[in-house]
């Protein structure tokens, strides 16, 4: 099994819910495939979805909700 | 003047804008900053400055109780709140007021009465203004709703009252789309605003955007002209011109009477915008909404008028009276601001947060560069994406169109997409040259990749 990143397209705030009433993208242990999205890059009041470019199971979320985020900056963990 | 010490709860090009003109007055300014900004040029500028915490505007600059304490810790007498932000928060109005500041811009009456867009179109009506055929006020049963589409005849917006800036708008081309779409706005605008009511209103295609600037002291109001704002992207303003050469000379007078009618009616204090949509077609003009603040393309009615309006709405919030008479407002020549954002529009405008590597500012008579940036500033990805507003001034619109390609081709900044590429297209543009746009024409140039921008 080898462990891998999403990274964040963007610098910006990052969302795991599409809005504030509405459940999470996905959650750990749950299964992610390539092109489905993980959560939302806030940047410059444009929200841009992060896309997994990866398929596997999701162990982890490495930041928050609403947390700041660089460019680059691996935001889920991927076991494949 | 009552003032002594500003305190500019902002940032960006606006907050470098209001420290300059509060300087000049001789104010001592106090400028609040998110950690973001802490190295901004606003920052640099001001006297002092405040952390008024961390770089989400929720947590700083929307923040209300963290401002008005800065505000207050920093002795400050008057707080300017700038555009969007805070700057149409009734409730912050309120608090600064409470604190026993001085808000540089309306009361909280007027920002409520015209923040609704019910009571506004309400208020326009009472004054005699023209507005957009649509439903006298809030639409709650459906069966009503229908009715008054059935009337209006299709395409009708469905609009959200506290919506504004753009959102909250639905453009519907049928019934049965009217009735599929009519809860789904309603949800929409409770989550989006706290409040669920919806009005409607015909849509007046291949409309212009012309706005009328005034200027009240509470008792007198004076209006500065119109601007054409009708180049937009998504319902954002690109480019803004002054005056509005698609005016007959009666139109004109006309609507910029309506505008003065109906701040009167309010009393007005400060410097405020009417909206308003004008058909090219049947010369009809109709009020859609107020915006009670100084606006980002401030600056066009400035070079055509020569008065400092940042200056002016400093000095009516300090007691002053309008020392202005409408005669003694009067046109010379055209100007044009273009807003440069940090956007790639090769890439459908994404956002383009990075490092200002290198720096050529545009000069010469008759050119005005409006920014916070400097070599080595890196844009923050927290806020909006205006990098700065390059505006140009000259006798006829030919030659500020002349003027602006070569200040565009002058400006140069290394290490950031920009939207420069898109006005140096714009103003080579037969119909932005003939001036015979509307508000819908970019997006339709756009999509045909008309320019083919890069």
């Amino acid at each position: 099994m080898a462990q891998t990143n999403i990274l964040s397209p963007l610098p910006g705030t990052y969302y795991r819910r599409p809005a504030p009433d509405q459940p999470a993208y996905k959650d750990v242990g749950d299964q992610v495939a390539v092109g489905e999205v993980v959560g939302l890059i806030e940047v410059m009041k444009s929200f841009i979805e992060v896309k997994s470019e990866l398929g596997g199971k999701i162990v982890a979320f490495l930041i928050e909700n609403e947390d700041p985020v660089m460019a680059g900056q691996p935001i889920v963990a991927i076991e494949s | 003047m009552k003032i002594r010490t500003l305190f500019i709860a902002n940032r960006g090009e606006i907050a470098v804008r209001i420290i300059r003109a509060a300087q000049e007055l001789g104010l001592r300014t106090v400028q609040a900053y998110s950690t973001a900004d802490k190295d901004s040029l606003a920052v640099r500028l001001a006297d002092e400055a405040i952390d008024i915490g961390p770089a989400q505007a929720a947590k700083s600059y929307l923040n209300i109780p963290a401002i008005i304490a800065a505000a207050s810790r920093s002795g400050a007498d008057a707080v300017h709140p700038g555009y969007g932000f805070l700057a149409e928060n009734a409730d912050f109005a309120d608090a600064v007021e409470e604190a026993g500041l001085i808000f540089v811009g309306p009361t909280a009456r007027a920002i409520r009465l015209m923040g609704d867009k019910v009571a506004a179109r309400s208020a326009a009506v009472a004054a005699g203004v023209p507005v957009v055929p649509g439903s006298d006020g809030r639409v709650d049963d459906s069966a009503t709703a229908r009715d008054i589409a059935a009337r209006l005849g299709f395409p009708v917006m469905i609009k959200a009252a506290a919506g504004g800036g753009g959102r909250g708008i639905r453009v519907v081309a049928d019934m049965e789309a009217f009735e599929r779409q009519m809860p789904q706005a309603r949800a929409e605008a409770l989550a989006a605003f706290g409040d669920g009511g919806l009005f409607i209103e015909k849509l007046v295609e291949r409309a212009r955007h012309i706005e009328v600037q005034v200027l009240g002291d509470g008792d007198d109001v004076i209006h500065c002209f119109e601007r054409d704002c009708s180049l937009q992207r998504r319902r954002q303003k690109v480019w803004e011109e002054a005056p509005a050469v698609a005016l007959p000379a009666q139109v004109r007078e006309a609507l910029c009477a309506s505008a003065v009618a109906l701040a009167r009616a309010v009393r007005y204090r400060g410097a405020g915008t009417l909206e308003y949509l004008y058909d090219d077609a049947t010369q009809a003009f109709y009020f859609i909404e107020m915006n009670t603040r100084i606006q980002v393309e401030h600056p066009v009615t400035e070079m055509i008028t020569g008065l400092d309006l940042v200056r002016l709405m400093i000095q009516i919030a300090g007691g002053e009276r309008l020392s202005l008479r409408q005669d003694e407002i009067r046109v010379r020549g055209h100007s044009i601001e273009v807003r440069i954002n940090a956007e790639d529009p090769a890439n459908n405008f994404l956002p383009f947060p990075g490092k200002i590597e290198t720096l050529m500012t545009p000069g010469g008579h008759g050119v005005r560069f409006d920014t916070m940036l400097f070599a080595g500033y890196q844009v923050s990805p927290f806020y909006d994406s205006l990098l700065g507003k390059l505006i140009v001034w000259d006798e006829t619109r030919g030659r500020a169109l002349a003027r602006l390609t070569r200040a565009l081709r002058e400006l140069e900044i290394g290490g950031c997409k920009t939207t420069k590429s898109l006005h140096l297209a714009l103003a080579d543009d037969p119909e932005v040259r003939a001036a015979t746009y509307d508000t819908r024409w970019l997006e339709r140039r756009l999509e045909q990749n008309a320019f083919r921008l890069t």
